[in-house]
């Protein structure tokens, strides 16, 4: 048999070889860099393709669309939270106020925190529930405004109070009716947020802070303090100081706050804006004093005895993180069962104690006594009359507006 | 290919008249399909997709449309064009930086480290293991108002003349310009380093011995024969870090102000908050062109060949 042997290459074929590995055609160079970006902008500018592409209205149908509901067959509901917005055990992996439901009901509760940032949240689920997709979950927690905006849109689900008793009886008068939502017929609030100021005492030192116009006045702290990026929150507690009901502004009662805050960034009083990581600056002294969610601020305090916080006499702005069904969702009964089961005084209760918002269930407190006397008396987790009454909430906007106000606000903080 | 077609001798002729089968002739385009189509996936289907949307106008309750609005390119440019400014200013600052304190480290690693060379690389890339985001705010406690760093800062006065510089205010360094280009110099370091130590670590040795029998000096052997050699890790290097530098946004978020906003964090607000999305896909691609355009004529003018 003949052994088979490889062609010989020729030295010319070789040395092709050779150039083309190390710097020849093969080797990246900068001529095939520039042709092969000069391609891919070719690519980009298919022209043809660009107008296929687009986003669909939002779906206007009145009362959500909901897919067929398999609460029945499938014992299950997908919860969509917020990260450490709920009770936890010792081992950390365990939910006793879910476990308890899960027992009782036979429904299995997947619970997902993966809420992190409302705009980032809204702009992850938006392809799908724009498109009238399934977004895998039956269940949702999102701040007012932004449950507001899926409401107008038309991307939430209409609630069926026959699923809903509890809810219905203990939700505290202070949240019923609120002006994008009225009486509740596509949510009801998780918790509960005050915002409020916060200080380090030791970085304060000694200069006294009781309102928006000692923050904002005061040339000893000059870049020491702090603002949310919620435009809600820092716009809100800026009308209060000077005087506006943030639940009834103007245009022009909007532009003056922001004019108010503009100026403190103009003069270096405001060092930046923050989301949740003002918790390090409050912390570390860097702020001397910042606006802030109280239930951080109460976490906050345990850890760091200089941090504390203080409720201006102008009032304080209060919001709610609400519990929403999205269109589409496979387990619409199962996720009302579980919204009314948060309404029983004692698992509100239970979670009341561990995570230290505002609860919005009544009749909690004798409960709450029994577990953890000092947060029942603590009127920012049960607020008392006169807390309630210096609460005030944030008007809704029209789509118009929404675009108009964060704009403005977003040239106040930088960008 | 030229080369091979014009090869003088003919190859042999094979024994029989049957033309030999071509084994594997597309074997590489196989090879070259899950790569070609993750390109498609994920470059060139969001590419098209935003470039629709910059030109598209609409509201999310009535939905978007094309409309071949191009103004929205011009209105985003004017509108914030000093954030751009910022950008390229703040990722060339960092990308210069990161030169100055790479090169002598590559240089190290790769002639001088001997036994320590992998210790010391192990050392570059081990915050890599850590997120983007927990180094960054590591920075935040490194740079603290009251923390050693700045204290020291102060007792030299170096915050004074950086202050009178523009590059912090005040006796602080977090929320300045100073703070962010640290931050993007810190988590770009790597970056610059590892091209840079990857094309020294090949200069054969004995270029350097025969550029000493030559009888040149050491820094005139750094400058005719090492760093020429090295030329093309310094443009990989500046590229890998300045392209990513000047699109970042988490740095200016976390260690900057309101006047340390970039092009990232508009392009961010414009998107998620404002809900602007012409204008956030108008933006992206004015970065990416600025930066193709910057690029090109930065390859052209470093007169490199080589990218690897």
């Amino acid at each position: 048999m003949e052994q088979y042997e490889p062609e010989p290459l020729t030295p010319v074929q070789l040395s092709a070889m050779r150039r083309s590995l190390r710097s020849g055609r093969a080797a990246l160079n900068r001529r095939s860099l520039l042709r092969a970006s000069a391609g891919g902008a070719l690519a980009a500018g298919g022209l043809g393709a660009l107008s296929a592409c687009g986003i669909p209205a939002a779906g206007k149908t009145e009362g959500g669309t909901s897919a067929e509901d398999h609460s029945k067959d499938e014992k299950e509901v997908n919860f969509s939270n917020w990260t450490e917005y709920i009770d936890i055990d010792e081992s950390e992996k365990h939910h006793p106020t879910l476990d308890a439901f899960t027992k009782r009901t036979g429904i299995k509760v997947k619970y997902t925190e993966d809420i992190n940032d409302n705009n980032e949240f809204f702009g992850k689920i938006q392809p799908q529930l724009a498109a009238g997709q399934d977004t895998g979950r039956d269940l949702i927690v999102l701040t007012d405004w932004l449950a507001g905006r899926l409401i107008r849109l038309g991307w939430v689900q209409k609630l069926d109070p026959a699923n809903l008793p509890h809810a219905y009886a203990n939700l505290s008068s202070q949240f019923r009716s609120p002006d994008w939502d009225p009486g509740r017929a596509y949510s009801y609030p998780w918790q509960g947020i005050s915002t409020v100021i916060a200080y380090n005492k030791k970085a304060l030192d000694g200069i006294e802070v009781t309102s928006v116009s000692d923050m904002l006045d005061n040339p000893r702290l000059k870049g020491r303090i702090g603002f949310l990026t919620e435009m809600r929150d820092s716009i809100g507690m800026t009308l209060l100081d000077m005087g506006k009901d943030p639940a009834k502004f103007t245009d022009d009662d909007y532009d003056a706050a922001i004019a108010r805050l503009q100026k403190a960034v103009d003069q270096g009083q405001i060092r930046r804006f923050t989301g949740n990581d003002y918790t390090s600056d409050i912390t570390s002294g860097d702020f001397a004093a910042c606006i802030a969610w109280a239930g951080d601020v109460v976490q906050l305090k345990a850890d760091s005895p200089d941090v504390d916080f203080v409720i201006p006499d102008s009032g304080y702005m209060t919001s709610t993180d609400n519990m929403l069904i999205p269109n589409k969702a496979r387990h619409k009964t199962n996720a009302e069962r579980l919204m009314d089961y948060y309404y029983e005084p004692e698992p509100a209760a239970e979670l009341a104690a561990y995570i230290n918002y505002v609860c919005p269930v009544d009749g909690v407190k004798p409960y709450l006594a029994k577990i953890d006397e000092s947060a029942a008396d603590n009127p920012l987790i049960i607020p008392d009359r006169e807390m309630a009454a210096k609460s005030h909430a944030f008007r809704s906007l029209s789509s118009k507006e929404e675009t108009a106000y964060e704009e403005k606000f977003a040239k106040l903080t930088g960008a | 290919m030229a080369a091979l077609t014009e090869a003088p001798p003919p190859l042999a002729p094979a024994p029989e008249a049957k033309p030999p089968r071509r084994r594997g002739r597309w074997t590489p385009y196989w090879l070259l399909l899950p790569g070609i189509l993750w390109l498609l996936v994920f470059f060139a289907m969001p590419m098209i997709y935003q470039a629709s949307t910059s030109v598209q106008t609409g509201s999310l309750e009535e939905g978007y449309k094309v409309t071949w609005h191009f103004a929205t390119y011009w209105d985003a440019l004017s509108d914030y064009y000093p954030q751009f400014l910022r950008s390229v200013l703040y990722a060339g600052a960092a990308t210069i930086l990161c030169l100055i304190l790479g090169y002598p480290l590559a240089y190290l690693i790769a002639f001088r480290a001997g036994r320590w060379r992998n210790l010391i690389m192990i050392l570059v890339i081990a915050p890599f293991f850590t997120s983007f985001l927990i180094r960054t705010l590591a920075w935040k406690t490194i740079l603290a108002d009251s923390g050693p760093v700045v204290g020291a800062l102060n007792t030299l006065h170096v915050l004074d003349v950086t202050s009178w510089l523009g590059w912090t205010s005040g006796d602080r360094v977090l929320a300045t310009p100073l703070a962010v280009v640290c931050g993007l110099t810190y988590n770009f370091l790597p970056f610059m380093i590892l091209p840079l130590y990857s094309s020294l670590e090949r200069i054969d040795g004995r270029l350097h011995e025969a550029a000493g029998d030559l009888y040149a000096k050491p820094v005139t052997t750094f400058r005719k024969v090492t760093f020429p050699l090295s030329m093309p890790g310094v443009v990989s290097g500046t590229l890998l870090t300045f392209i990513p530098a000047s699109g970042d946004y988490v740095n200016a978020d976390l260690l900057g102000s309101t006047d340390t906003r970039m092009v990232g964090n508009v392009i961010q607000s414009q998107f998620l908050r404002i809900l602007d999305y012409p204008t956030a896909a108008a933006l992206s691609f004015i970065l990416m062109a600025a930066i193709l355009i910057m690029v090109t004529f930065y390859i052209r003018r470093s007169g490199t060949e080589d990218l690897v």
